[in-house]
């Protein structure tokens, strides 16, 4: 497939900006780097299980329209010819879309989320859909209702979820960096465990018009990438205010970019980093990797040594976020998933004659939802319902804004006392072997710990490599206040340069090469 | 807090319009009891002055000019739906006949 004459580099080995400037000087054409990926999806994704749809001839031809375009002396953005991959979540305009379920198969979307339509006007080539957990329900991408998507890591256990077809088509070099969503930590997560950079962005600071929607006051869009850079390139093309999606904010976005090529210089001196007390300090290490603690600490310590003062932080209603979250999210969600009902798209079943509307739809959603998503519709349907609101779903909202308080506490509110940023591991744990949990939602669930805070008070949150334990990656997460998403990129591009000047390479050229199929 | 039994889970499923399978009623009476006991955690906190969050951006009452937008063409609509017929979504009866 490769044409003579071509660079000989692997151009799936490139990172975003070593692609752009191989465009933009002609070096490469978007076609031969779309071919490049396109080979690699074909040669390993029967093994990885990234993907749930790729059209290769849509691709090709939209790389060729660049080349096109550039031959024709056009004005071309900076991402023109750069492929992407989007999580099933996002809704693309005659592209199958799914969200990782059977009652959206085949359905083809009659317009494009703003999230994909700017990364299309931005002039990216569309690699394909990545395979998710079922509307995004869990942490494994095991609730997938089309087949389980693998680590490159390590065959044998789960990229992390939500968004684990992102996290191993990325790791995987499947694609240059996707597009994940997180409502739980789903970005975050599956970047942890494969050893990528994963974003949350400010709640609202990213539309979510056209993402099949799982608990609308905590899903965002944002980018899984390989290097810090990458990561704020993405989500600079993403982000910023969509009048079509009501909850987003009317702000600019803070310089990403810029952030991440200053934190790269490695100069945090008089950064105020809180250390999360209960995410894995004394006293709460139950369910830790003690190899994630371990490398967690080491990065905290290579923290100072750049310059950051650091000192523990209590927050001490994360306690409860993990059950303040699963009745919250199962509660919106249970709303949320009652537009699937057999009507307007997607599944159909026992039409027939015999069986009345009410019956149509019960047996739709019989059929076409998983275990996972009718747990929570079950669960999300008791935490609302009459005698039980105030205990369950109102309590939650309230420990919901004593969290919120915990953060603003931390950040320093009035007296200014506080720090600047908090971190945390992102995972507990490193990738566990596939099957391992999928009996027992609550170990499941335990996945999203320290994730969790993050998502209900709305901050932004980003994951950055820290080593690997037990030869897989671990993940440490770094949180800011709202809006405050460039002071993640900058402590993040920090570390990142850090360690890979310490080490001498990137933590993903460790990544084992894939056994001949 | 109260437990989940199976004939609540049978209840929630026919609200939720799921049609569950007795299998399914066995296998998730008991997670969603499980899960119940752990999100009853809610429960320690000390939140008698505290307002509920349901959502983290202060918005309030977002408007835009009252004018009309193209809609989406109603073939491209009606070609995802599971049934149409005569420009509509076609549905089952929602009505029984007379006796």
């Amino acid at each position: 497939m490769s044409t003579p004459g071509a660079m000989s580099t692997d151009l799936t080995t490139l990172d975003v900006a070593a692609l752009q400037s191989a465009l933009s000087t002609g070096e490469v054409s978007a076609v031969e780097v779309t071919r490049a990926h396109l080979d690699r999806i074909a040669a390993d994704d029967a093994r990885l299980g990234a993907y749930l749809h790729v059209d290769p001839d849509a691709a090709l031809a939209a790389a060729a329209e660049v080349d096109r375009a550039r031959a024709a002396g056009g004005e071309l953005g900076p991402l023109a010819g750069i492929p992407v991959a989007l999580k099933d979540v996002v809704v693309t305009e005659g592209v199958p879309t799914t969200s990782g379920s059977k009652i959206l198969e085949g359905w083809r979307p009659p317009y494009d989320a703003t999230v994909a339509g700017r990364l299309k006007a931005a002039g990216t080539v569309l690699l394909g859909k990545t395979n998710m957990d079922e509307f995004a329900m869990g942490s494994s991408t095991e609730n997938s209702a089309y087949r389980p998507t693998r680590n490159p890591w390590d065959l044998d256990r789960i990229p992390g979820g939500s968004s684990g077809g992102s996290s191993a088509a990325v790791a995987g070099h499947l694609a240059p960096w996707a597009i994940g969503t997180d409502t739980g930590g789903s970005i975050r997560q599956p970047a942890a465990v494969t050893g990528l950079v994963g974003h949350k962005p400010t709640y609202g600071s990213v539309s979510r018009y056209g993402l099949i929607a799982f608990s609308s006051s905590l899903d965002q869009a944002g980018p899984m990438a390989r290097t810090v850079l990458d990561a704020a390139l993405l989500h600079e093309a993403i982000g910023g205010h969509d009048p079509r999606d009501s909850t987003s904010i009317d702000a600019p976005l803070p310089g990403l970019v810029a952030a991440a090529r200053q934190g790269a210089r490695g100069d945090l001196s008089g950064l105020k980093v809180g250390v999360v007390t209960e995410l894995g300090g004394d006293g709460h290490q139950e369910g830790y990797g003690a190899g994630v603690l371990e490398r967690v600490a080491a990065a905290v310590a290579l923290l100072t040594e750049l310059g950051a003062e650091v000192r523990p932080v209590s927050c001490p209603s994360f306690d409860l976020a993990l059950a303040a979250y699963y009745l919250i999210a199962p509660s919106e969600a249970s709303s949320n998933l009652a537009r699937f009902d057999g009507v307007r798209f997607g599944l159909r079943v026992g039409d027939d004659g015999s069986a009345d509307l009410d019956e149509v739809m019960a047996l739709t959603r019989e059929q076409g939802f998983g275990p996972e998503v009718k747990r929570r519709i079950i669960l999300g349907t008791y935490a609302l319902s009459s005698g039980y609101y105030e205990a369950y779903y109102g309590q939650a909202q309230k420990v919901r804004t004593l969290i919120t308080r915990d953060f603003t506490a931390a950040y320093g509110g009035a007296d200014g006392g506080g720090v600047d940023v908090l971190v945390s591991p992102t995972s507990p744990t490193v990738a566990w072997p596939i099957g391992a949990r999928v009996d027992d939602p609550i170990a499941m669930y335990a996945a999203d710990l320290c994730t969790l805070p993050a998502s209900l008070a709305g901050v932004p949150a980003i994951s950055v490599p820290c080593g690997l334990s037990e030869g897989l990656p671990v993940g440490l997460q770094v949180m800011a206040p709202a809006l405050a998403d460039d002071r993640c990129y900058r402590v993040a591009a920090a570390l990142e340069a850090a360690q890979d000047a310490a080490r001498g390479h990137r933590l993903l050229d460790e990544l084992p090469t894939p056994a001949a199929a | 807090m109260s437990n989940l039994s199976r004939t609540d889970v049978e209840h929630l499923a026919r609200l939720a319009r799921l049609a569950v399978t007795d299998e399914e009623l066995d296998v998730f009476a008991g997670q969603l009891d499980v899960v119940l006991g752990a999100v009853a955690r809610v429960g320690e906190a000390a939140v008698a002055d505290v307002p509920p969050t349901s959502h983290v951006v202060p918005l309030t009452n977002v408007f835009r000019p009252d004018v009309v937008t193209p809609s989406l063409p109603r073939d491209q609509v009606l070609a995802g739906a599971p049934a149409a017929e005569d420009d509509r979504f076609r549905v089952p009866r929602i009505l029984q006949e007379e006796a």
